[in-house]
């Protein structure tokens, strides 16, 4: 290889030089060629254009639609206020500025707090509001000393309002400030123009999914502006055009009622018109109030809602899951008639337990149920029943009939969030573990799948799905919030048209036996105390999931600590001969089934049916396994 | 009174007079210029540049051999940055470029526009007469690396200039031209799968360039607004702090990346043809002294320096007219930013020490 003498190399260097200097002189010929193309041959042009900026178009930011539930009672609304506004670049020094105002007008360190965040998040040139809703005494004293204070001013602004305060929290969501995640979705849509002047966006629930539709037309005011850039005249305006209103089929009334069911408890309750999908009620305690998100958070609320161990922010209806428990049975059960595994006459003896290889599974009630055929199982629910006829069926067959009931996939509901759950089979098994020894799928794990334990995980909305898929017939919907959407210009309705999924292909008549079954559960069974006295007739099921793995002790729901305590669940349907409403009821760490989950409801089948007024929340009903011997079978 | 005489003497001795008559002219520019779009900056302004000023003055007092062996540490720090930016860096306005130290914020990757030809300088110093082809795969590698990282936060304006800076020394460092056209083929070639690398802003950027009329309130804003700025000012300009568009802020960024509008508004092309003048002649003053610096890293340090100060000043008013996309490269010593002011001043300063040190070390 040869190497440059120190003198080749200069000379080269000098001649990249040359080079380089070549190469700036052409680029600022080309810039020159620009600028008197833009300069000299369309100076006429530009001057016009620049003439015509001197109408300024000020965008007019529309109303948000409403949204209402399925009587018309408001959910979400607007409300016009003051709102005293800083624009940080025009203001100077913002400490001595916030000092100054405090001085007037209440400002607490929490809004000052509120303020610098929304500072960080926002772009250099916008108006943020350091505090909200004054009082029309504090609008007088700001203008008083409006000319001390550059860069502050007092806006008339809608702000979003939640009139049920903490309630329907994980329904409706709620709205905040643009952040630059929402520019991204806004550029997406390529709805940029039409955000202009807009600072809100919606972040969970129906906000966010029909943001689109509830934000409105912008409209634009052209101003002619003087040379100081103050508006002289208005020159037209194109009127903004109110966002879409949504119409729910949630009922607002059974809503609370069913909110309230739970008192301080927590957990989820879903209930669904089995004939639409339509969503009833949809509950996930404890919630939240959305209206503490409208003007920018503090960090303090913030904290608390995010590091709560109740955790509010998780809409447990439709992330949290759970294993079924006993609810799973008439579906086993259904599976086994479809399949032809049995027949509902069919009997076995329950001595108490079930042996499977080395290993004894029992039955929660000691001795057994004696002679159990499908009516008794699931009326007493018997678990020795479900051991043997998951072995019978294998767990393909299962995941493959619980899979076509929609459990462990994603409903399609109407807003983000919605967790998948876990519908076990040795194919989800393989995906979900790395080693080769997790990956294999035992016999015996197969076995407490069929009472809904092991590793079966749905969320509330599977499991309501489920329960209004059997009252209607197999015919199955996508459950959904919104009933029709209000175009407040024209008036017309576009209906969220109830579309069946699909009808699942199981006998009627064997429909009827689980049917039959489950109406036994609530007249004579496990169900029965929660509904004594009912004036319609209903079909239910109790359940209860561990939380905790026993390892044989028996379970002592007093010694256990609370956050150990099984989950409490019930399904229902009613009125049996016709149903109007499908429900799921968890109740986290409530206990057994018939105690905690089916008094609530029994609350809001007796408001949606009879519009019965309950007195008090539905505590748990401790008696009900004393009283009643078959309680020990779930 | 002597004494005085003697101190200032001092002073002054590392400053070349040339360098400090075109950048002086510069400052005070963008100075008229602030007070007509920006005016309650000009303080802060001020402060910017005396910063910058105390800044040049001890950087050209620093002989290029010692330049030299602070090279790799500098460039290892500010890579140290840019990685600790990625990790835990403050994001505003939707990008993470800042570094917060509790006591101030600092944007690491204006660090590496010196740096970068500073360590590639040294680099080539220690191959001067033995270098092999493999090394220019090397200086490559050095260049991507922190080029990667600032592309990531995302930052394409900083990312170019810094990617430029690197080029330039291993273009003057001898760069065989078969290799620079074999890479323009490539680049042609990748052209394709890097717009799709992009972020989605970016390529809006881009596109938007072609047509700004398509968006007119959204991405096409700025460029329209500046080029409306800068055609309506004509041959003679509306005359300083007569600008419309910039009065009625009209033009975005006004006092940063898009000041060149409110010029080109103000003082119309006369006034564009004085600007790429004295561009010109700091240009020329650098490629000069690079041409007679006394060793190969004062010579590449110094040809780098300048081509960046050319490549800030070309992408700046390219964008700012409409040739370029928008990638937020400020117009050097003229727009507003102590940052990127004390970034160019130091160039500038170590052009100084290397132009007052060509006779010392000659070998």
């Amino acid at each position: 290889m040869k190497f440059d003498s120190p003198q080749e190399g200069l000379g080269r260097f000098r001649s990249r030089l040359a080079v380089a200097g070549g190469f700036v002189l052409f680029c600022f010929i080309l810039l020159l060629l620009r600028f008197a193309w833009l300069q000299i041959i369309q100076h006429g042009y530009y001057q016009t254009r620049a003439e015509d900026n001197r109408i300024a178009l000020v965008p007019i930011v529309p109303n948000r639609g409403l949204i209402v539930d399925r009587n018309g009672v408001v959910m979400a609304r607007n409300f016009p206020a003051y709102t005293l506004e800083i624009t940080p670049s025009r203001a100077g020094n913002l400490e001595q500025t916030m000092d100054a105002l405090a001085a007037i007008i209440d400002i607490q360190p929490k809004d000052r707090k509120r303020f610098r965040k929304l500072m960080e998040e926002s772009k250099n040139f916008e108006s943020l509001p350091i505090r909200t809703r004054l009082t029309d005494a504090e609008v007088a004293q700001f203008v008083a000393h409006r000319y001390r204070f550059p860069g502050v001013d007092i806006k008339a602004r809608l702000f979003r309002q939640y009139p049920g305060a903490a309630f329907a929290s994980g329904v409706l969501g709620y709205i905040g400030r643009i952040t630059d995640r929402d520019l991204e979705k806004i550029d997406d849509a390529e709805l940029d123009a039409n955000y202009r002047g807009t600072d809100h966006f919606g972040k969970t629930g129906l906000e966010q999914r029909y943001e689109f539709e509830l934000h409105g037309t912008t409209g634009f005011e052209q101003v002619e502006v003087d040379s100081g850039g103050h508006a002289v005249r208005t020159l037209s305006s194109t009127a903004p055009v109110p966002g879409n209103n949504l119409t729910l089929t949630l009922d607002a009334e059974l809503q609370r009622i069913a909110e309230q069911a739970f008192g301080e408890r927590k957990g989820a309750l879903i209930a669904i018109d089995p004939a639409t999908g339509g969503i009833l009620a949809m509950v996930s305690m404890p919630n939240y109030d959305p209206n503490l998100f409208v003007d920018g958070i503090d960090s303090q609320s913030w904290r608390e809602l995010n590091e709560s161990p109740d955790k509010p922010m998780v809409n447990r209806a439709i992330n949290g899951a759970y294993p079924p428990g006993s609810t799973f049975k008439p579906f086993m059960a259904l599976a086994a008639l479809t399949y032809g595994k049995r027949t509902p006459q069919q009997a076995i003896a329950d001595p108490g337990f079930y042996n499977f290889g080395n290993h004894l599974f029992r039955d929660d009630k000691k001795g057994g149920h004696g002679m159990v055929d499908m009516y008794k199982s699931i009326v007493e629910s018997c678990d020795t029943y479900y051991y043997m006829l998951a072995n019978d069926l294998g767990i393909d067959a299962i995941a493959r009939f619980m899979g076509e009931l929609g459990l462990g996939r994603r409903t399609g509901i109407d807003i983000e969030g919605e967790g998948e759950g876990t519908l076990p089979s040795p194919e989800w098994k393989k995906k979900r573990f790395k080693k080769p020894e997790q990956q294999k799928w035992y016999a015996g794990e197969t076995i407490s799948i069929g009472i809904g334990q092991g590793y079966n995980a749905y969320t509330p909305i599977q499991l309501a799905q489920a329960v209004a898929t059997l009252a209607n017939n197999g015919v199955m919907f996508r459950p959904h919030l919104v009933q029709y959407i209000t175009d407040t210009k024209t008036g017309k309705k576009t209906l969220i048209e109830p579309q069946p999924l699909k009808k699942l292909d199981w006998k009627p008549e064997h429909i009827e036996v689980i049917k039959q079954a489950m109406i036994g559960v609530n007249k004579e069974g496990t169900g029965a105390r929660a509904f004594a006295g009912a004036e319609y007739v209903s079909g239910g099921k109790t359940g209860t999931a561990q939380v905790f793995s026993l390892k044989g002790a028996d379970y002592k729901h007093h010694t256990l600590k609370q956050e150990l305590r099984d989950h409490a669940l019930f399904i229902a349907f009613a009125p049996a001969e016709a149903p109007k409403i499908a429900l799921a009821v968890l109740v986290e760490n409530g206990g057994f089934g018939a105690q905690a989950a089916a008094p609530i409801a029994r609350q809001v089948l007796d408001y949606y049916l009879l519009g019965k007024r309950p007195n008090a929340p539905a505590l748990a009903d401790e008696a009900a396994v004393e009283a009643d011997p078959a309680e020990n079978g779930e | 009174m002597n004494l005085l005489r003697v101190w200032w003497q001092r002073l002054i001795a590392p400053l070349d007079g040339s360098l400090m008559l075109i950048s002086g002219l510069l400052v005070l520019l963008a100075i008229g210029l602030m007070s007509s779009a920006s005016p309650e900056r000009m303080g802060m302004q001020l402060a910017n540049v005396a910063t910058a000023l105390i800044v040049m003055r001890v950087v050209a007092g620093i002989a290029p051999q010692h330049l030299m062996r602070l090279a790799l540490a500098v460039y290892v720090f500010g890579l140290l940055l840019l990685i600790a930016v990625a990790l835990f860096g403050d994001i505003s306005k939707g990008a993470r470029r800042w570094l917060n130290l509790g006591f101030m914020r600092i944007q690491p990757s204006e660090l590496m526009k010196i740096a970068m030809p500073l360590l590639l300088a040294w680099f080539f110093q220690q191959r001067e007469n033995r270098l092999r082809p493999a090394d220019y795969a090397i200086a490559a590698l050095l260049v991507l690396a922190p080029v990667a990282l600032i592309a990531r936060q995302p930052d394409l304006g900083t990312a170019i200039l810094v990617l430029a800076a690197g080029f330039y020394v291993i273009f003057f460092a001898g760069l065989p031209w078969k290799i620079i056209a074999g890479i323009v083929a490539v680049a042609l070639a990748a052209a394709p799968v890097a717009w799709n690398l992009l972020h989605d802003y970016q390529q809006q950027r881009i596109l938007t360039l072609f047509d700004p009329e398509k968006d007119p309130l959204g991405k096409g804003f700025h460029i329209i607004q500046s080029t409306i700025a800068i055609g309506s000012g004509g041959l003679f300009g509306k005359g300083w702090r007569q600008g419309t568009q910039a009065q009625l802020e009209f033009i975005p960024e006004r006092h940063t990346d898009f000041i060149f509008a409110v010029f080109g508004e103000e003082f119309g092309l006369l006034g564009n043809l004085v600007l790429l003048t004295l561009y010109g002649f700091l240009i020329a003053r650098g490629l000069l002294i690079a041409a007679q610096a006394a060793t190969l890293f004062g010579r590449l340090l110094a040809g780098a320096i300048t081509m960046i100060f050319f490549t800030y000043a070309f992408v700046n008013m390219g964008m700012v007219t409409g040739i370029l996309p928008v990638v937020g490269v400020p117009l050097p010593l003229v727009s507003y930013g102590g940052t990127a002011l004390v970034t160019l001043f130091t160039g500038i300063g170590i052009l100084m020490s290397i132009h007052k040190n060509r006779m010392l070390v000659q070998k």
